[in-house]
């Protein structure tokens, strides 16, 4: 009786296969890989490379920025890739997964891995371009590092994305407000711009978004700790904990969307 | 034999709009069961709330003899669906949607192949399944769809309006399907429809369903028989003896005469025809046509309900506004 319980919640073939599905469909979708990457590659070139010279905060820009655009990158896919639900939803397939004897969490954990994976690559790719740009890694230890920061900060914006798209009824109206939701918390991150050069006002808006936490994580470790404002270890906790918390908020904003 | 499905005054409520109003039903194990009604009357919504995806206003229901509410995993696990609306991802080819369905059913690899061979070659889709869902003629994602449905071995298949928008060529063959699976897997088939012809050809009772109720339910044929008696029309020349004659057989049971025709109206079907050649023949008469005319289940469905089943196609925009409503009446 134990046994079929657990199952129920965490059942490992359901999930792979959810996870394999997004796989498959990002591959197929030529355009999406193509849009995703074109723009933070684009910054990179025509901003980072002219600049990167320029120091900020005693740093390069090209050097100062690359944490900055990975974590961009991050910020657009994962929100993409929990927001798409939506897309499922009015296009039927979620029907018939809801229909399965599968348990929900177990469905959007599937699902959401797949997306952290697919968001992770991206960044890997984006941050392999900046390398070739002239993007000097730290070390070894603070890539691997580096990693673990992707992937919390992509379960953040993954379940944000979720709760978004198990809102909203109709894939026009995500469209229109994508780029409001996702604008100000890119700009309000220090991808860009040192925090030093904001308004103290400014500033506490930053202190309460999550990507201002991956983005100096991201510096911390790909850089040094020398470049980030906060130490990396309240990166990880605060990370940690949004990204448990939007993951959980998520998943429930989705398990409350078969009922009428 | 036992119910395959059991219903009891399952009832639907969208806040003031009732679309499922008390129905009461039970469905034998193997049967093919339809629910004929327009658009509109509750049939998807019934069959949503049977197979666990909607929550009932009030009303009870066993599905494979599992509480299709307390016992969703049980009811999920024994059941199959073939929606309105496709459902397959577009961008995946037809034996990856199949593989997909089979990994979330908890089907391991060998049993997958198997099932999924098995399935392609019931459905005649062998040579189609690596193209992507999007590429393939609607005939055939529809047949992907129905062989999905499948997959599991269900215990019983519910199909909402299965052959909505397909041509009707590719609507005959894909009834031939259903029945063919229908005796070779003895399923239990729930289906609904807006097109009479699917549920006289199809289905072994019915029930008609007008604004969420069930006004009739019965064999296609006795559906059709209460609505009135068969009616031949005889191609003679007749004078008034013939008519007299025929006036003596008991089982007819109204004569008209017209011009050059006879219309009878009678107690009984095809078998009464060789007795009435019989009959004028030896009375030398001769007979040049005849002609059997028994009610449609469109004259039963304005029987029971005092209307005609719209002729509704389905085209694209209708599609698209019926899932806008229905997404938004579900919020």
């Amino acid at each position: 009786m134990q046994r079929i319980e657990l199952r129920k919640v965490i059942d490992p073939l359901p999930i792979y296969t959810m996870w394999l599905r997004e796989m498959k469909r990002f591959v197929r979708i030529k355009a999406r890989i193509v849009g995703s990457l074109s723009m933070p590659f684009l910054i990179l070139v025509f901003l980072g490379l002219p600049m990167r010279s320029v120091l900020v905060e005693d740093i390069g820009y090209l050097d100062f920025l690359t944490p900055g655009i990975v974590g961009m990158t991050l910020l657009f896919s994962a929100t993409m890739a929990g927001a798409s639900i939506l897309w499922d939803k009015e296009f039927g397939f979620l029907k018939e997964v809801l229909v399965a004897p599968v348990n929900r969490f177990s469905i959007i954990l599937g699902r959401s891995l797949g997306g952290i994976t697919l968001t992770t690559i991206q960044a890997l790719i984006i941050m392999g371009a900046a390398v070739a740009m002239g993007f000097r890694l730290s070390s070894v230890s603070g890539f691997f590092l580096a990693i673990v920061v992707m992937i919390l900060t992509c379960a953040t914006f993954t379940g944000f994305g979720l709760i978004i798209g198990t809102r909203l009824t109709q894939a026009e109206g995500l469209m229109a407000i994508m780029p409001l939701i996702t604008l100000p918390i890119m700009f309000l991150s220090g991808a860009f711009f040192p925090m030093s050069a904001m308004p103290s006002w400014v500033r506490y808006v930053m202190y309460i978004n999550p990507l201002t936490y991956g983005v100096d994580g991201l510096r911390g470790t790909l850089i040094g700790p020398a470049a980030a404002v906060f130490p990396l270890w309240l990166n990880f906790v605060v990370l940690l904990v949004l990204s448990l918390t939007l993951a959980t908020l998520g998943a429930y904003s989705f398990s409350r969307m078969e009922a009428d | 034999m036992n119910n395959a499905i059991e219903i009891e005054a399952l009832t639907k409520d969208f806040s003031g709009l009732i679309a499922v109003d008390h129905i009461s039903l039970n469905v034998e194990e193997g049967e093919i069961f339809g629910f004929l009604g327009p658009n509109g009357a509750g049939k998807t919504t019934a069959i949503n709330m049977l197979c666990t995806i909607l929550n009932p206003t009030s009303g009870s229901a066993r599905v494979c003899g599992y509480d299709f509410w307390q016992q969703r995993y049980e009811v999920r696990e024994c059941i199959g669906i073939v929606f309105q609306d496709p459902t397959s991802d577009t961008f995946l080819t037809g034996k990856e949607n199949l593989d997909f369905h089979a990994r979330m059913y908890h089907m391991d690899r060998r049993t997958r192949e198997q099932r999924i061979a098995e399935v392609l070659g019931l459905l005649d889709l062998q040579g189609k399944e690596n193209t992507q869902i999007q590429h393939c003629s609607g005939g055939i994602q529809r047949r992907f769809e129905v062989a999905r449905g499948f997959l599991n071995h269900p215990k019983v298949l519910f199909l909402d309006e299965p052959t909505l928008g397909l041509d009707v060529q590719t609507r005959r063959s894909l009834w031939d399907y259903i029945k063919m699976l229908n005796e070779e897997e003895g399923t239990t088939m729930i289906l609904t429809t807006h097109y009479i012809e699917e549920a006289d050809y199809l289905c072994h009772r019915a029930a008609i369903i007008d604004a969420g109720k069930i006004a009739a339910m019965d064999t296609p044929e006795k559906l059709k028989q209460a609505v009135g008696l068969n009616l031949i029309s005889l191609q003679v020349a007749y004078d008034d003896s013939l008519v007299d004659l025929l006036k003596q057989l008991a089982w007819i049971k109204r004569i008209e005469a017209r011009d050059s025709s006879l219309e009878l109206s009678i107690d009984g079907g095809e078998e009464k025809i060789p007795e009435l050649i019989d009959f004028t023949d030896n009375h030398n008469f001769v007979i040049s046509s005849i002609e059997l005319h028994k009610p449609s289940l469109e004259d039963a469905f304005l029987h029971y309900t005092g209307k005609t089943i719209r002729k509704e196609e389905g085209n694209l925009m209708g599609l698209w506004k019926a899932m806008m409503t229905r997404s938004r009446g579900r919020r």
